[in-house]
């Protein structure tokens, strides 16, 4: 059994929450500069340059990539042969405050959903999973509410012809439009349960965007590629001013399910995808 | 692409007549943030006949909650954010004199026939890139409602902040192009 004392979990979280919401992940920035080379109207290429311009002075100068840092989500997979001591959730929670705070991050969490009140740093949406080995993976995932806003689940049927699903995930980004900071990552979550659909949805968001990292389920991949054509043929493009970037990925996490159903959930994320991880 | 056109606050019925949807331009001048919480309680206030914190007659308010100051910066990271949450309120500070607002994203059909009716103009500017904005923020003071944090009232000086127009006064909107 390896010891891991939950206060390397807090600084693992407090050190991913500067990183993920200053440095634009490299894989995205790669995708944007793709864009920015395809693009051919002025106004997407303006819009385009200034988004690279911008992770490139938040980098320089430590700044927030976008003010809206999110509701930090926090995936930790712990590997089944270790154990922590400590409080892990208040680790990670005090490891959030640190960070946001440290780096003039903000507090855009309200305590009450009714009441709101005084916006503060925490709590985080925190993900466990057990996993084999002797490693823990922490990843911060600061998740922005404009796009976050746009999220959609539907129940299909389990004979639902697949035209229909392509046209779910089609319409939420269409629905999105301009509003929710284009070109998109489109997570897709298809399977589980509906709770569990919307949790891959999310998770999605962590896979590379790259051309190479595409899903190893043949159909999930061809499906990504399918989503990728017409998405990007809405026109919707940066800022929603038209262009031929509407997304610069879409990636898809598939699980069994049930025989009675196919639940389909799509988070969209902003060009400011941000997440960061490391291994302890 | 039209050309971009440097304007100094405040806003003359002139200065804005002459924008159009698409138009670039370059702001200077005094800019007040306020968001959701901010729009509700300058709505109350609006609606019994009290005077709100700032002048809304001839105002720029700009969506937008920055992120926290940090040291030796005027502004840390300061985006704008999703305007259509803003519709509901919008018509009560168009009636009230408000000049343009700053946002990112579309607005209501109301809420753009409103914008026409009040002469007013709607402007977008870069989304999601509060780093690169914050750099033509010069300073930022507190105006009203420091309880609500990052959502507070705040008073931006801007030099050459970045615009696009998105709904001009005669009510033609980027958005409909096609």
């Amino acid at each position: 059994m390896r010891i891991i004392p939950a206060v390397k979990i807090e600084q693992a979280v407090r050190a991913l929450c500067r990183r993920a919401n200053t440095v634009l992940r490299p894989d995205v920035l790669a995708a944007l500069k793709q864009a920015y080379a395809r693009e051919a109207a002025a106004t997407a290429k303006d819009i385009l340059h200034a988004i690279i311009e911008n992770a490139s002075v938040a980098q320089k100068e430590g700044l927030a990539i976008c003010q809206d840092t999110g509701v930090p989500c926090v995936f930790i997979e712990i590997g089944q042969n270790v154990s922590i001591q400590g409080d892990l959730k208040a680790a990670v929670n005090r490891g959030v405050e640190k960070g946001y705070r440290e780096g003039y991050l903000r507090n855009s969490i309200v305590r009450d959903p009714f009441l709101r009140g005084d916006p503060v740093f925490t709590p985080a949406v925190i993900h466990c999973d057990i996993v084999k080995g002797s490693r823990v993976k922490v990843t911060v995932l600061p998740k922005g509410f404009g796009c976050e806003n746009k999220s959609r689940l539907r129940m299909f049927l389990p004979t639902t012809p697949l035209d229909e699903i392509r046209d779910f995930i089609v319409d939420t980004v269409k629905e999105a439009g301009p509003d929710a900071c284009p070109p998109y990552v489109i997570g897709v979550g298809i399977g589980g349960t509906a709770d569990y659909a919307g949790f891959l949805a999310k998770k999605a968001l962590l896979l590379k965007v790259t051309q190479q990292s595409r899903s190893s389920d043949i159909n999930a991949a061809r499906l990504e590629r399918e989503l990728e054509s017409r998405i990007n043929k809405l026109d919707i493009g940066p800022m929603g001013l038209g262009g031929k970037c509407t997304a610069l990925a879409v990636r898809i996490l598939t699980h069994p399910t049930h025989i009675a159903g196919l639940p389909v959930a799509v988070n969209i994320s902003c060009h400011a995808l941000r997440s960061a991880s490391l291994l302890l | 692409m039209m050309d971009t056109i440097k304007i100094e606050l405040p806003f003359t019925r002139e200065k804005l007549a002459v924008l159009h949807a698409g138009q670039k331009v370059l702001l200077s001048g005094t800019i007040y943030t306020a968001r959701d919480q901010a729009h509700k309680r300058l709505a109350v206030t609006l609606l019994e006949g009290r005077r709100p914190p700032f002048n809304v007659k001839g105002s720029v308010i700009y969506y937008c909650g920055p992120a926290a100051t940090p040291p030796g910066k005027a502004v840390g990271s300061c985006g704008p954010t999703t305007s259509s949450r803003m519709d509901v309120f919008t018509p009560l500070l168009l009636q009230g004199g408000m000049s343009a607002a700053i946002g990112k994203g579309k607005r209501s059909l109301s809420v753009a026939r409103d914008f026409q009716k009040h002469k007013a103009v709607y402007f977008l500017t870069y989304a999601g890139c509060g780093a690169l904005l914050s750099r033509y923020v010069k300073k930022k003071n507190l105006t009203a409602y420091p309880d609500l944090g990052p959502e507070a009232i705040y008073a931006f000086e801007v030099e050459d902040f970045p615009l696009i127009v998105c709904i001009d006064t005669h009510g033609r909107s980027i958005y409909d192009k096609g």
